[in-house]
């Protein structure tokens, strides 16, 4: 009989249960995306908002008059003093549902709008990740693994789409198809579409996903598991699927969240150029355009959309950070059992 | 009484050779110093015959000189053609197709170079030699223009422009007679320049002039400074007056923002762009006496595609014009102080203007409200409901809020409206070509001079109307042959008879805003603020302020 007792073997956790335990210890990413989802929440009430508040943000409303503490107030103030040219639009009344951030150069409620921009801008911005990862992907993957003259063609490709500054690209591409929009064959996107600077967001980040993760499967393409599958006579399409893709998949769900801040940010500013949505739709870069002729008297309509793109930037890019630290086995987040 | 009578006469004779006693006394006192301007960005080229800009024509007044000129006068009277380089205004013969000028003499470029007839023939050579935007308009029933614009380097004008240098005449021969060729003449396209001027555009390198002032720098990117010309010596007070300050520094980059900020703090006299909205109230109230409004003849309106759906139809070009409430337009524009409602084309104070509005809740001659329940009817009428419609606006502040209100009213009415704000470098010509099939659109029309054919047959001529091009002027596509030979007529009347002819105008008026082949929106005013020392402001409703009548001294 033997003394010595045999252990038994320790029960570890898989590699997303300890990058999810690392990330729910990492209380800046936690605050972050707590922020954001609520950012998010609050952008998706915005029909409830203006139905509650019986505005409607997209309609011209320079004649509308409200009730502050039982006085009609009209929305539009004329100047009376001196000359009395211009008309000033209401300041905030900080009254959730009546003009709560006041109103903008056309008498429409800022706070509706803010919400419904939010709106705009959380769509376009995570539709263009989608569409970015999406293509980013396929040209890495199928650069990196077929190599060869595919991998020239589309690295060229790539580096031709690089080499454009970015919002020079973005705001060509807008200026060709804001009035006529695109048609691609059968597919039709009309000129107000909001599909519209989804693509062109889209297409410009492209090389910033295809090019690390086609670094990443050159890698991968000759690692021993990808080697014995291509001996063993498993076609190509099936390798990508089944055993690179999932290797690459930690770089594209930490690239969700930094290239939906990146997106948020061009689509702002296409917007604020008026190349992105298009009027009477609103979106954050919209407002901030509105308000750009009312900074001396009505600051906030400029400042508020401003403030709240900076926020939602700031917790994607903080929330990014952590996620990356989370997912990377090399981090030095320390957790307490392992 | 007999001796004042007959002092008040010399004077008045000498008025256009000499210094009116009260200007040599103010130029006197007020005589020095700079004047300092501020504008966004530079007008363009230098060249005066090809910038066709508001701004470029302000500042050529005091430096550029053509046979005539509009006079340097306040009000009203700045659309009076008096001469200029020509000793008196032009002898006509041949049934009003020969305008025969005799030259002043002893005038000097401020190159020094002497003023000659051949510097007239070949600055009228030169207006076809570098492709004027309106060599093919303005000056092309010049005899032999027609050849100078199918073949513009080897321009001569043969026929057209005669010269007697002898006897110091110019002659012109026109192919039939043109009741506005003098309003033609005094405008800077048609200015004249040194003979040995090259025919290409001059861009950013000043050519000398023969006025009381001369462009001694330029910089596109920070400014120009305009001197005295020290070889000016007046010779008529109410075409080209000395001036006040020694030099006029116009800079460029300066937001409105920070322009209006800079005239507040006494470092700037004036600027060039509209006031930023958002400081109106405020300047209104505390620097009432730095603010001068006056009024403009233009046209703020919305073309209305007459050759495309929905409207290619009379009903729903007219249900637009009943829809839309020219007093929001007017309150988003700044307010009544800046701006009035308007429903017809020629703009009020404007030569055969006659009150005149249909599309209104009680039609008759102004616009009271709109009339939304007949707007939504003829919609009906027409059939055109639920079509959709997109409207092109400038990417400006003022005409993104009308495209904005504008599509408000058309959803209100049974459209399905967008709006797409473009460029503003590139909207007005993109507005124009049929090519980019613009249904509906918001611009202004400035007059070029104060003639009634300047915005009726300019604006909605057959002629004017060019198919797939940049420069289809006549935006709506519209064309009635019944209208066009009315106003034919009426340009061949105002040969003869003025009067007759803007009484025709005013019917030609009544019967295209009938049509609605475009809205009306409203005429706007010019608000111009100035330093707390700019001081003689006076206005010319040809070419605005008059720069260099005001002093700072």
């Amino acid at each position: 009989m033997s003394n010595v007792a045999v252990a038994a073997p320790r029960k570890t956790r898989g590699p997303w249960a300890v990058a999810f335990a690392k990330l729910a210890r990492d209380r800046a990413a936690m605050a972050s995306l707590a922020v954001f989802l609520l950012i998010v929440l609050a952008c998706l009430s915005a029909p409830l908002y203006a139905k509650w508040a019986g505005v409607d943000p997209f309609a011209s409303t320079l004649d509308a008059v409200i009730q502050i503490d039982g006085a009609d107030v009209p929305v539009m103030e004329q100047s009376t003093e001196g000359l009395g040219l211009g008309y000033t639009p209401l300041g905030p009344t900080w009254r959730l549902g009546n003009y709560f951030l006041g109103a903008d150069s056309q008498g429409r409620d800022v706070m509706a709008r803010m919400l419904y921009g939010g709106l705009s801008s959380l769509l376009i911005s995570g539709a263009a990740t989608i569409f970015t990862l999406i293509l980013g992907t396929a040209a890495g993957l199928i650069a990196g693994y077929f190599g060869g003259i595919t991998d020239t063609v589309l690295s060229r490709f790539l580096d031709v789409l690089w080499a454009f500054p970015i919002y020079l690209l973005a705001i060509s591409l807008s200026i060709v198809t804001i009035a006529h929009g695109i048609t691609i064959g059968p597919i039709e996107i009309e000129s107000g579409s909001l599909w519209l600077p989804v693509i062109i967001i889209g297409i410009v980040y492209v090389p910033y996903v295809a090019r690390p993760i086609r670094g990443q499967v050159l890698s991968l393409r000759n690692s021993e598991f990808v080697l014995a599958a291509i001996n063993l006579g498993v076609p190509g399409p099936r390798i990508l699927w089944r055993d690179i893709l999932p290797n690459v998949t930690t770089t594209l769900i930490v690239f969700v969240p930094l290239m939906m801040a990146l997106n948020m940010l061009t689509e702002s500013a296409l917007s604020f150029l008026s190349i992105g949505v298009q009027p009477p739709a609103a979106s954050w870069g919209t407002i901030i355009q509105d308000g750009q002729a009312l900074l001396y008297t009505r600051p906030l309509v400029a400042l508020v959309p401003g403030l709240a793109i900076a926020v939602s930037v700031m917790a994607l890019n903080v929330f990014g950070d952590g996620l990356r630290d989370a997912l990377d086995p090399r981090s030095k987040v320390r957790l307490g059992r392992d | 009484m007999k001796k004042l009578l007959l002092a008040a006469s010399a004077a008045a004779l000498l008025a256009g050779t000499w210094l009116a006693p009260a200007q040599a006394e103010y130029l006197k006192e007020h005589r020095g110093g700079t004047i300092r301007l501020l504008a966004r960005s530079a007008a363009g080229t230098l060249d005066p015959h090809i910038n066709y800009t508001d701004q470029g024509w302000q500042m050529y007044q005091p430096i550029y000189d053509g046979l005539v000129a509009f006079r340097k006068a306040e009000g009203m009277d700045g659309f009076t053609i008096v001469p200029d380089l020509a000793e008196a205004l032009p002898q006509v013969s041949n049934d009003g197709k020969t305008f025969t000028f005799k030259l002043r003499k002893g005038i000097k470029f401020s190159s020094g170079q002497d003023l000659g007839v051949k510097d007239v023939v070949a600055s009228f050579q030169r207006i076809f030699k570098v492709s004027g935007p309106t060599s093919g308009t303005f000056y092309a029933g010049i005899v032999g223009a027609d050849k100078c614009l199918a073949d513009t380097k080897s321009c001569t004008l043969e026929g057209g422009v005669v010269t007697d240098e002898a006897a110091g005449t110019i002659t012109i021969n026109i192919t039939k007679p043109d009741a506005e060729l003098l309003y033609k003449l005094a405008l800077p396209h048609a200015v004249v320049l040194p003979a040995d001027t090259p025919a290409e555009d001059m861009g950013s390198k000043p050519i000398p002039s023969t006025g009381a002032y001369m462009i001694s720098a330029f910089d596109p990117n920070k400014g120009m400074t305009v001197s005295r010309n020290p070889n000016f010596k007046q010779w008529s007070e109410e075409a080209q007056p000395d001036g006040y300050p020694d030099v006029v520094q116009y800079d460029f980059g300066l937001s409105e923002e920070a322009a209006v900020t800079a005239i507040q703090n006494g470092e700037a006299d004036w600027m060039f762009d509209a006031l930023p909205s958002d400081r109106l109230g405020e300047l209104g109230s505390k620097s009432m006496d730095q603010l001068h409004i006056s009024p403009l003849s233009a046209w703020w309106y919305a073309p209305l595609n007459n050759r495309l759906a929905p409207f290619d139809n009379e009903k729903a070009r007219q249900a637009v014009a009943y829809a839309i409430d020219r007093n929001t337009l007017v309150k988003l524009f700044g307010g009544k102080v800046l701006a009035s409602p308007v429903c017809q084309v020629l703009p009020p104070d404007f030569p055969g203007h006659e009150d005149y509005c249909p599309f209104t809740k009680d039609p008759g001659a102004k616009w009271s409200a709109p009339d939304l329940d007949k707007a939504k009817q003829l919609v009906e009428d027409s059939g055109t409901k639920g079509q959709k419609v997109t409207i092109i606006v400038e990417d400006t502040a003022i005409s993104r809020s009308i495209g904005v209100y504008l599509q408000t009213v058309l959803t209100s009415i049974g459209y399905v409206a967008d709006v797409k704000p473009i460029s503003s470098n590139i909207q007005f010509t993109y507005i124009q070509n049929t090519n980019n099939k613009v249904q509906m659109s918001v611009t202004q029309w400035y007059k070029d001079y104060p003639a009634a054919s300047d915005f009726l047959n300019i604006l909605f001529s057959c002629a004017s109307f060019r198919e797939g091009s940049d420069a289809s002027i006549n935006i709506a596509g519209f064309c009635d042959k019944e209208i066009d030979a009315k106003m034919q007529k009426a340009l061949d009347l105002g040969v003869t008879d003025q009067a007759a002819a803007d009484k025709l105008w005013a019917e030609v008026d009544r019967q295209v805003t009938d049509k609605a082949p475009a809205v009306g929106l409203f005429t706007p005013k010019r608000l111009d603020f100035v330093s707390k020392r700019l001081g003689n402001f006076k206005f010319n409703r040809q070419f605005n302020w008059m720069i260099t009548q005001s002093w700072v001294q």
